[in-house]
């Protein structure tokens, strides 16, 4: 994991009295995520803060998952979207506190929805505390699709590291659920 | 007094037992008994793949503190030789059938999620993040593991007869999880590790209601494999990890530096 990153020293520092900080966000929430693109990294808060050191925008990610293979993916994504409005900017990585789903916006949920899967429930059961290893907690997931609750989990592994599968015994269709971690 | 020598040794029985397993794992890609289990096998061995990246790229940052250079994840990864791995040898068994895959699985995930829920609260505030991490992806993965066990052992008598058999080949491997050595004894005492003796009870108390419930009988075996410091941790391992290293590091030792 690259802890400290600069972009393209060549572009020139921005002066001025704009709010280069807002300016930098504006930017990230245009960023979509590479495997669910109908929500940005800024929905998703995979951003956990944009600063000013003073010389530089100083960008904050968080990974999803540890392997997940769209991480550096995402970096190179905020540094195109960032040198496009010539905004000079060092991105680091800040792992603790560690991702969580209840980030994700409300407003991405529905959009999740819309695109055929399934917005996680609130985290609480995955807190690493005092879970049963031996029995899932039964949780509640209603088809995107037809809005069922009648379904039935295939796999916790689905298509990506932050998706279960899930199927629909009312209108028979597989989906995507984006589980709770 | 844990010092940074100690520090690296143990990120390197971290990072490499999590390697060792995601390399494992990924021998299953396009050969799963079923698509989902297929998906399922190589997400775990993703996310223990990245969990090993954090691991060894840390444990290169702390090298460099008290050998003047650190080496990159990678050349942790692909340019060290068998000996010098320090995973437990647990987690380079072959796969076999999907019994012996679900049954290492299994005692490794019990494991490792008792390792990471102490590991979240280390002194070391950069283990505690990537512990705390991890354990949350862990949790999905004993999840799984357990249900498993339980499906095969509570199945059909064929199933029942291979999972107990798997369960039994591979008990003699879940000693050196628990082993203290002295290494261990240092970090405990500087609260950046648990002594992992600590976390047996727990974990066998785990194993034995999962396989209960999978009709399945806890082995009675006494000895363990890798007894008095003769095991993986100490870079004692199997004739297995030779074989899996040949392949995981063919790529960077025949053209080093290569990259993608």
């Amino acid at each position: 994991m690259t802890a400290d990153v600069s972009v393209s020293p060549a572009l020139s520092p921005r002066g001025g009295d704009r709010d280069i900080v807002s300016e930098a966000w504006s930017a990230l929430a245009t960023v979509p995520d590479p495997e669910v693109p109908v929500v940005s990294i800024v929905e998703l808060g995979i951003v956990r803060g944009v600063s000013h050191d003073g010389a530089n925008v100083v960008v904050t990610l968080t990974p999803t998952y540890s392997g997940c293979p769209a991480t550096e993916a995402i970096e190179a994504m905020v540094r195109a979207a960032l040198r496009e409005r010539r905004i000079e900017a060092r991105v680091q990585y800040a792992l603790a506190p560690a991702w969580t789903t209840d980030w994700i916006a409300p407003e991405a949920r529905a959009r999740l929805r819309a695109f055929g899967i399934a917005p996680p429930g609130t985290s609480a059961r995955v807190d690493v505390s005092g879970i049963s290893p031996l029995r899932r907690a039964r949780i509640d997931v209603a088809c995107p699709r037809c809005g069922s609750r009648d379904t039935a989990l295939v796999s916790q592994f689905g298509s990506t590291a932050c998706k279960a599968q899930y199927r629909c015994k009312a209108c028979a269709e597989p989906f995507d659920y984006f589980k709770p971690h | 007094m844990a010092t940074d020598s100690d520090i690296f040794d143990y990120l390197l029985r971290l990072g490499d037992s999590d390697l060792v397993l995601a390399q494992r794992l990924g021998e299953w890609v396009g050969k799963g008994p079923v698509l989902e289990e297929d998906i399922a096998l190589a997400n775990v061995g993703l996310d223990l793949l990245g969990q090993a990246r954090l691991w060894l790229s840390y444990a290169g940052e702390v090298e460099a503190r008290f050998r003047g250079r650190g080496r990159s994840e990678d050349e942790l990864a692909f340019l060290r030789d068998g000996a010098a791995f320090r995973n437990v040898q647990l987690v380079e068994q072959p796969n076999g059938d999907y019994a012996d895959t679900t049954a290492r699985q299994f005692y490794f995930d019990h494991a490792h999620l008792l390792l990471l829920r102490a590991l979240a609260r280390s002194r070391d505030e950069r283990i505690a993040a990537i512990a705390a991490k991890a354990a949350k992806e862990v949790q999905y993965h004993v999840e799984r593991s357990t249900d498993w066990v339980i499906r095969l052992g509570d199945g059909t008598d064929e199933s029942h007869a291979r999972m107990q058999r798997a369960i039994d080949d591979l008990w003699p491997y879940t000693g050196e999880l628990f082993a203290a050595d002295e290494l261990d004894a240092v970090l405990a005492d500087a609260a950046i590790a648990p002594d992992p003796a600590s976390l047996r009870d727990a974990w066998q108390a785990a194993i034995a209601a999962a396989l209960d419930e999978a009709t399945l009988t806890l082995p009675a075996i006494g000895w363990m494999h890798g007894a008095h410091g003769r095991d993986g941790k100490h870079g004692v391992h199997t004739e297995h990890l030779g074989h899996l290293l040949a392949e995981m590091q063919f790529l960077q030792r025949a053209y080093p530096g290569a990259q993608w």
